[in-house]
């Protein structure tokens, strides 16, 4: 290599840089930094025993084991819980599938009034009225749905309103490959 | 409050009591006359309600010293509503929280960093405001000293090639067109000088 051309080459670096830098930044602005991964996931599930609302069945760690679930972390007060509650209805008629409430931070007759009124897809619902049991699944907005396999592991965390793409391209997948 | 507020965010974060910034909600969007007189009295609204501590009394420990070691370990916790927030600073309901749960960890008998190992444990390290040096941050810490290395290096070898430059060139005489032309400036100067002095 001559000089010349080396010296030519060195004048492209900074640019080289700008491009990298570019692109990392790039990458970054697709990220939406409202969405938290998990460290839960692989993790079985924290030990708790909730009692249910308005004298229903209540919901405990045990009840997580031996059965591919979701838990659906909702509170009557969350306007984006009633957007994806159709789709959780639908979820448990039409596919069977069992899901937990977890109730979070609620008074038990609100969120009973809550399911009266839109359905109840629920298998069982815990009150977490401290919002305790949702702390220690790293719970920080709601709604929250966490897929948890026959073991009691948390394998999956959606963080917002389920989505109908996100049930078909992501839970449902999910949930078929678990329970093989 | 929180239900107004979950309303309007698409995921219903766990926010917020009515906050010192209300009242800016309120601004006039007209151009009027009165528009500078609304300014004033809306800058004195927000002055009058800055200071708003997150850490409400009731959350308090009765022991000074515990109290103040849960303050300093808030400081170090990311509120995960409001991101760049600590638990400290921030009026969401979850800090809150876990500003009482930090407090409890301390009752029991947990260090500092125990109590930090608890939530980090349920949050992950994005809680921490404070980004533990792992393999993965390593390029966080540490980048800032090897651009600082880099630019260091780049300097040391430009300034000796320099000075290698100038000391090769101090054994070379003069060519005799160097020679002449120095002369010619020599003489040109002793001319100019000459009447002018």
């Amino acid at each position: 290599m001559s000089p010349v051309t080396k010296h030519r080459l060195l004048l492209l670096l900074p640019f080289t840089i700008f491009l990298v830098l570019l692109a990392y930044f790039a990458i970054g602005l697709t990220h939406d930094p409202s969405k938290l991964p998990s460290t839960m996931i692989d993790k079985p599930v924290p030990v708790f025993d909730l009692a249910g609302i308005d004298g229903g069945p209540g919901l405990a760690s045990t009840d997580l084991t031996g059965k591919v679930q979701l838990v659906n972390v909702f509170a009557s007060w969350c306007a984006p819980c009633r957007v994806e509650h159709p789709l959780l209805v639908r979820l448990a008629r039409e596919e069977g599938i069992v899901i937990r409430g977890l109730n979070y931070k609620d008074k038990p007759e609100a969120a009973q009034a809550f399911l009266n009124m839109l359905g109840n897809p629920y298998t069982s619902v815990g009150a977490d009225k401290d919002g305790r049991v949702g702390i220690n699944f790293g719970v920080y907005g709601v709604p929250e749905t966490y897929v948890i396999d026959k073991a009691g592991r948390i394998r999956y965390r959606h963080v917002g309103p389920l989505m109908p793409q996100d049930v078909e391209n992501v839970i449902l997948p999910m949930l078929r490959e678990l329970a093989k | 409050m929180k239900k107004f507020f979950c309303s309007l965010s698409f995921f219903c974060s766990l926010k917020r009591r009515a906050g010192a910034s209300a009242p800016l909600a309120y601004a006039p969007r007209g151009a009027g006359r009165r528009s500078a007189a609304w300014l004033a009295v809306l800058a004195l609204i927000s002055l009058l309600s800055a200071p708003a501590f997150a850490v409400l009394p009731d959350e308090k420990l009765a022991d000074p010293a515990m109290e103040a070691r849960a303050r300093e370990i808030s400081k170090e916790l990311r509120c995960l509503v409001c991101q760049n927030q600590s638990i400290d600073d921030s009026n969401a309901d979850l800090a809150r929280d876990l500003r009482v749960l930090v407090r409890e960890r301390l009752v029991a008998g947990d260090s500092n960093d125990q109590v930090l190992a608890y939530v980090t444990d349920r949050y992950g390290d994005f809680v921490l405001l404070r980004p533990p040096l792992k393999s993965y941050t390593l390029v966080l810490w540490a980048g800032p000293f090897a651009v600082l290395l880099i630019a260091g290096l780049g300097t040391a070898l430009y300034l000796r090639r320099r000075r290698q430059e100038v000391e090769a060139s101090a054994g070379i005489p003069l060519s005799d067109d160097e020679e002449a032309r120095l002369q010619a400036l020599l003489d040109g100067t002793a001319e100019k000088r000459g009447p002018g002095a």
